[in-house]
């Protein structure tokens, strides 16, 4: 279709121009901020243009709040979850559509009921499973009147109760987080559109339920899988609630969290160059993933929506 | 008299094999309930069905479904919050709930801030995904640039707008204060929720204009060259027949934005504006937090999760009772 319509043309990529320059100066200024002098950020109003100590403030802020140990939790964190939680669902996804077994409708309902429950709207148990995951354990002994029933039989009072205390560990920041169904509701559906002579054919040539998984299932899956570990990756590197309420020790936060540390404090000379410089160096890993990977990027956020 | 019987034998394996009718011919529509979304050729061995459950499923059980239900339990009781005496108190905590001030502050503040960033983010984002679907040139690079807020943490994303918009230093306060208006958010209740509502809005542009645009891809040709030979014009067209064939994409949106505003506040206005000031921006995420780790009265916590996991049920309920009405995307 040919139509000329130049008037229209150049309103469409002057809103676009203007967009972009908007939706990116924030990011710009993080950049400029981060370059300049704590006595540059303090003059009003302050300068456009770039300084020459990004180094300097990097460095400082990398000293000041141990980013390597934070960067090196961010790591450790996101790829537990982006691993962890597509095994986990991949398996459950294989499990409620390839194999018929009693209670299947069940575990799917189980699975999916998890979908309608944000981890914000129920932070307080969570972290109380968090800091004991022993808790069912010892709510079944009181329940059950274990104890008592001890004492009674061999005349010793004892204590049954456990504690597993998961806060500052990585287990307790990954194991919350993968316990959600997104993924695994993803999965499903992919698998329901993989044509049935696929498996037909794999189990006429022999193949056991395990080999058409690695051999026939996981390859087909692939784009699929790349595409949900990008989104994951954003998604849990850029965690905030949870970590910060399960992470007491500065050692075990997240670089996320480690900017708030940095946040200036009323009393101090506010120090927003080094806050800056550290902003930068922490949203850096999202923006080239979303940068060099954004076919996968954008077929995931789509594919998670539906 | 052999053939009457067996006839009658015979009628009565079939009447005993054959449902009814109209159950026949469902069932050839419809599969089974417990069939449905089960491959045809699926598998038997139910041992290895479960093993390979079960991480799934203790996950949940450890972290989603203990919980969730000691959030239920944790409602109806009241919990000291230093020795741990815990008596059973019914509805009392809702009620406390129901005439407590600072509560329905919260709600309006939450309401206010969601239909806001809704507005504000799906208006801007038509425009852009309008504007994006136009033109022909530099279509792929102005995508590039409008989609990487998404990939910024929302703590970040309040930590830099606090920074553009902070009243001493920032550089976009200082353009307002050089306008003639004393923007002071740490101060004026409408300038924080103002702030809050950018902060959030600049990441949930991104994600509104690529489902606009995923959803414009996929209106189909024929029909937009059909109105241009009638002769409507390229925003005609747009108004008329792309926009109402993108109403379920827009309705998606709409809840995906409402989804936002009620349960992913936290990060933003943690590092905003915490709340303040004066409780201005406390949203109800962020006083499910305040109450249950700042002010350690639990049962008042939990009484506002259950409420406010009654509307995430909701809102999940009508986000999939719609799915099918959903246009389909091909990118």
């Amino acid at each position: 279709m040919v139509e000329k319509t130049p008037a229209l043309d150049a309103l469409a990529h002057l809103i676009l121009m203007v967009g972009v320059v908007l939706i990116c100066l924030p990011i710009y200024f993080v950049f400029v901020t981060g370059t300049l002098t704590q006595q540059q950020v303090l003059t009003v109003p302050m300068q456009w243009l770039p300084g020459d100590q990004l180094l300097t403030n990097i460095a400082t802020a990398w000293q000041k709040a141990d980013f390597g140990r934070l960067f090196f939790n961010s790591v450790v964190v996101s790829v537990g979850i982006v691993f962890g939680k597509i095994s986990v669902s991949l398996l459950a996804a294989f499990a409620v559509t390839y194999f018929r077994f009693p209670f299947r409708m069940t575990a799917f309902w189980l699975i999916f009921v998890s979908l309608m429950l944000p981890i914000e709207v129920r932070i307080v148990p969570t972290y109380e499973s968090a800091a004991n995951a022993a808790l069912p354990f010892n709510t079944l002994v009181e329940w059950l009147g274990l104890e008592q029933l001890w004492q009674q039989v061999t005349g010793h009072q004892v204590s049954l109760t456990v504690e597993w205390s998961l806060v500052n560990t990585y287990s307790g920041i990954i194991l919350p987080l993968i316990a959600s169904a997104t993924a695994t509701f993803l999965f499903r559906q992919f698998f329901l559109t993989v044509p049935d002579e696929m498996c037909e054919a794999a189990r006429v040539d022999g193949a056991r339920p395990m080999q058409f998984f690695w051999m026939i299932l996981l390859p087909l899956s692939r784009s699929n899988i790349l595409a949900m570990a990008i989104i994951l990756f954003l998604w849990s590197w850029n965690q905030y609630l949870w970590p910060l309420l399960v992470t007491t020790d500065k050692n075990m936060a997240t670089a996320v969290i480690g900017l708030r540390h940095l946040m200036p404090a009323a009393d101090a000379a506010p120090a927003w160059h080094i806050l800056m410089s550290a902003t930068l160096m922490t949203m850096a890993p999202p923006i080239i993933v979303v940068l060099v990977a954004q076919r996968w990027f954008v077929k995931g956020l789509i594919d998670s929506g539906k | 008299m052999p053939a009457n019987i067996e006839l009658q034998r015979l009628d009565g394996g079939l009447s005993r094999r054959r449902p009814a009718l109209p159950a026949r011919l469902l069932s050839r529509v419809t599969p089974r309930a417990s069939e449905r979304g089960l491959k045809q050729s699926a598998f038997d061995n139910r041992p290895l069905a479960y093993l390979l459950l079960a991480p799934q499923l203790t996950a949940l059980l450890f972290f989603f479904f203990i919980p969730a239900f000691r959030g239920l339990i944790q409602a109806f009781q009241l919990t000291d919050p230093f020795g741990g005496s815990t008596q059973w108190v019914g509805l009392d905590n809702l009620a406390a709930l129901m005439h407590s001030a600072p509560y329905w502050a919260s709600v309006r503040a939450t309401l206010v801030f969601t239909i806001a960033l809704s507005v504000t983010t799906l208006g801007i984002a038509l425009i852009f995904a309008f504007a994006a679907h136009h033109v022909l040139r530099g279509q792929s690079v102005y995508k590039t640039f409008l989609l990487i807020p998404y990939a910024i943490a929302p703590a970040i994303s309040g930590i830099v707008w606090a920074f553009l918009f902070n009243p001493a230093i920032g550089p976009v306060a200082n353009l307002i204060h050089s306008a003639g208006i004393s923007w002071d958010p740490n101060r004026y209740p409408g300038h924080a929720m103002t702030l809050v509502v950018l902060a959030s809005a600049w990441k949930q542009i991104s994600y509104n204009f690529l489902f606009l645009i995923a959803g414009l891809l996929a209106v189909p040709k024929s029909v937009l060259e059909a109105a241009a030979v009638d002769g409507a014009g390229p925003v005609r067209r747009f108004v008329s027949i792309a926009l109402p064939m993108l109403t379920p994409t827009l309705f998606f949106l709409v809840v995906v934005n409402f989804v936002y505003g009620f349960f992913e506040t936290f990060a933003v206005v943690d590092a905003t504006t915490k709340g303040g000031p004066a409780g201005a921006t406390t949203t109800l995420v962020y006083k499910v937090y305040l109450d249950g780790f700042v002010s350690l009265d639990l049962g008042a916590s939990a009484a506002q999760s259950i409420i406010l996991m009654a509307l995430a049920l909701m809102l999940t309920i009508v986000q999939f009772r719609f799915v099918e009405q959903r246009v389909k995307y091909s990118v």
